[in-house]
């Protein structure tokens, strides 16, 4: 009897207790479907990460007080706010001395602002950073139209300011050239020397809802001490990449006096160890969901186990008429693990595709691409065989081993 | 040489501080190509002793060598091969699977003997067909008159083409015509060069086999050959 034969019986019984198959799969299903739905979600984002839809842009790393991903327990978020604050003296001083990097850009962001142009006025959800020239180089924010902020505007602090394409969008009407027109960011004129090309959402969020003014200008909004800057750097590739990193952090130790002993009074991050740091709290979560599975397909193990020792009790006489015309202990053995396993497999595509199908609708709301992780699409079913074969394994054996005129005699 | 051989075969029950000896040293030696009918009054251990030549049950002491081989010595897989190829066994209960339709049931034999599955279908058709069944052969048991059923048996029986054909009171459920088309069957079967052993309490069928065994309480009290036999007519 081939493994087709087989199965095609073990369907062929499970078809005859619907109802009872079905509520056993369920469980199955639900552990399965914990895993998948959490391991989809998980690849659906990180593939997302991985492919170019980068926080940062290429060969790029970035210096701030607070990590990217604060990862510590309760208490971490005090450790990182007694640093100093990173100054833009810090900032310019590291400009003199890295000069191995093609752009050092210095930003500060305020978020929740609103933009306003004669009568109109956007959501009160506008960020505005506040930056050096070469931040927009180093976060490839283009011009699409107009000029962006130079060096001038950056040095005497020019009322100016450039549209993210968000911005631009929400405010004028296609037709109107927002350029040389004067718009009121947080209450405060300033003139539209320019517009950014649109960049694209990431995990949901527009990323072209900002306005950018010279840095100067922006400490005169929102005043000078309020955030510490954040310092973006790039490098001419990816060779001079890790040393140009490296560099920086020396720089920036002397800068601020960190005795040698002293651990960063800073962060460093660039996307690999941003990816890093969410593989972390990925992984974290990988463990939750394998443990909350696991504990659902121990209980769901323990059903399938219960329904196939019922099975097999109903099942007596029928197993003695196997025997008596034939059946050897492994057909037996065979049949009742093989209606196990089926069981399990069934539960564990329903499982699967719930889990797959949901996953992939949530990732689709942070805007993540779709995935399926085919790692544990395919351990998920061996996983299923392994629960059918090990609970069905004792149900299986005691019906392999009745004696057949016995077995026939049962009423 | 004798196909069924049994010396001194004792089957004891033992139910709290009795004991019931459902085979009291029975002997018997039956040939090639014999038709054996096996009488005797209800618990006289017809059913014990038709359990014990199909290699279903075993005897509490005794030997039993069935074509020269010893039965005791065997292990499981052994008796489950033997039961498959050689015996074809038709129960007083039919014992049919209730889920399953005819065809399925008369295949199940042969699934186990490995036959392949288009090989099988047409099979276990034609053994259906042998026993008039041809229009019911999706039917499940449950939609099937007794003697129908009892057919189905047969047919289950007859499908690996066994060399010996051992029949549990296969009209006892039937009426009397029926019954006579199932021992016009037999009658077939054993021409075939086949063995054929039927336990019956009626004499009207006993007297289609060749010879008689009549058991009492556990011991065979009479072995005989058949006098005044009935021939079938062959089935149409
Ligand atoms: N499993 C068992 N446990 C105890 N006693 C049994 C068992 N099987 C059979 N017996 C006893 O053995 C004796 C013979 O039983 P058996 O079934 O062989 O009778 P039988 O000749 O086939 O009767 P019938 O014509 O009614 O079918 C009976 O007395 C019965 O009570
Ligand atoms: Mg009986």
């Amino acid at each position: 009897m081939d493994i087709g034969e087989t199965f095609r019986m073990a369907f062929s019984s499970l078809r005859a207790n619907k109802l009872r198959a079905i509520l056993t799969i369920l469980g199955v299903a639900v552990g399965i479907f914990s895993i998948t739905l959490i391991m989809t979600i998980i690849t659906a984002l990180q593939s997302s990460i991985e492919s170019g839809v980068s926080a940062l842009s290429k060969n790029t790393f970035q210096i701030q007080k607070y990590p990217a991903i604060n990862m510590g327990g309760p208490g971490s978020r005090a450790k990182y706010r007694n640093r100093p604050d990173i100054t833009l003296e810090d900032y310019e001083r590291l400009d003199e001395l890295l000069t191995s990097a093609k752009y050092i850009g210095a930003e500060e962001w305020q978020f929740g602002e609103q933009v306003q142009y004669e009568g109109d006025e956007t959501n009160p959800d506008v960020s505005v950073a506040g930056i050096t020239a070469e931040a927009q180089n180093t976060n490839d924010w283009i011009v699409e139209e107009g000029r962006p902020i130079n060096e001038g505007d950056v040095d005497r602090a020019n009322p100016v300011c450039v549209l993210g394409a968000d911005v631009k969008d929400n405010l004028f009407p296609p037709h109107i050239n927002p350029i040389g027109l004067t718009v009121k960011v947080s209450g405060r004129p300033l003139q539209v020397i320019g517009y950014y090309e649109k960049q694209g959402d990431m995990f949901g969020q527009s990323r072209d809802n900002f306005v950018a003014i010279p840095i100067g200008q922006y400490h005169r909004m929102f005043g000078v001490h309020r955030r510490s800057v954040n310092i973006t750097v790039q490098s001419f590739g990816d060779e001079d990449y890790d040393e140009v990193i490296d560099e920086a952090r020396g720089h920036m130790r002397t800068i601020r006096k960190v005795e040698p002993w002293d651990e960063d009074d800073f962060e460093i991050f660039s996307n690999e160890s941003m990816l890093e740091e969410m593989n972390e709290i990925t992984g974290g979560v990988e463990i939750g969901a394998m443990v909350v599975g696991f504990i659902a397909l121990l209980a769901a193990g323990v059903g399938i186990m219960n329904i196939m020792l019922v099975s097999v009790t109903e099942r007596t006489r029928e197993i003695g008429v196997r025997k008596a015309i034939g059946a050897k202990k492994r057909n037996i053995l065979t049949q009742f693990l093989s209606e196990a396993v089926a069981l399990c497999l069934l539960g564990g595509a329903i499982g699967i595709a719930l889990g797959v199908g949901l996953g992939n609708f949530a990732g689709s709301l942070l805007n993540a691409q779709a995935a399926a992780p085919f790692g544990w699409i395919v351990g998920g079913l061996l996983i299923c065989v392994a629960v059918g074969v090990f609970f069905g394994a004792y149900p299986a054996y005691k019906a392999a081993n009745l004696d057949p005129i016995e077995a026939l005699r049962y009423e | 040489m004798n196909i069924i051989d049994i010396r001194n075969i004792f089957k004891i029950y033992e139910i709290g501080d009795v004991k019931v000896h459902a085979l009291n040293d029975v002997s018997l030696r039956i040939d090639k190509n014999e038709y054996v009918a096996i009488m005797g009054p209800s618990g006289s251990g017809k059913s014990t002793l038709m359990n014990l030549l199909g290699c279903l049950d075993t005897p509490t002491s005794g030997v039993y060598n069935f074509t020269g081989e010893n039965v005791g010595e065997m292990d499981d897989n052994d008796l489950a091969e033997i039961r498959n190829r050689e015996i074809g066994f038709i129960f007083q209960t039919f014992n049919l699977l209730a889920r399953s339709d005819a065809l399925h049931n008369v295949e199940l034999p042969l699934i186990y003997a490995g036959v392949s599955a288009s090989e099988r279908k047409e099979r276990a058709r034609k053994a259906l067909i042998d026993v008039g069944l041809e229009d019911r052969v999706y039917h499940k048991p449950n939609e099937l008159s007794g003697g129908q059923r009892q057919r189905v048996a047969v047919a289950r029986a007859l499908v690996t083409r066994p060399s010996i054909i051992l029949a549990d009171e296969p009209t006892g459920n039937l009426d009397s015509k029926t019954g006579r088309e199932i021992m016009a069957l037999f009658n077939e079967i054993h021409g075939q060069g086949n063995t054929v052993i039927v336990v019956t309490h009626e004499e009207d069928i006993a007297r289609h086999a060749m010879r008689v065994v009549r058991l009492l309480d556990g011991k065979i009290e009479i072995d005989e050959p058949v006098t005044n036999r009935i021939v079938p007519e062959p089935v149409a």
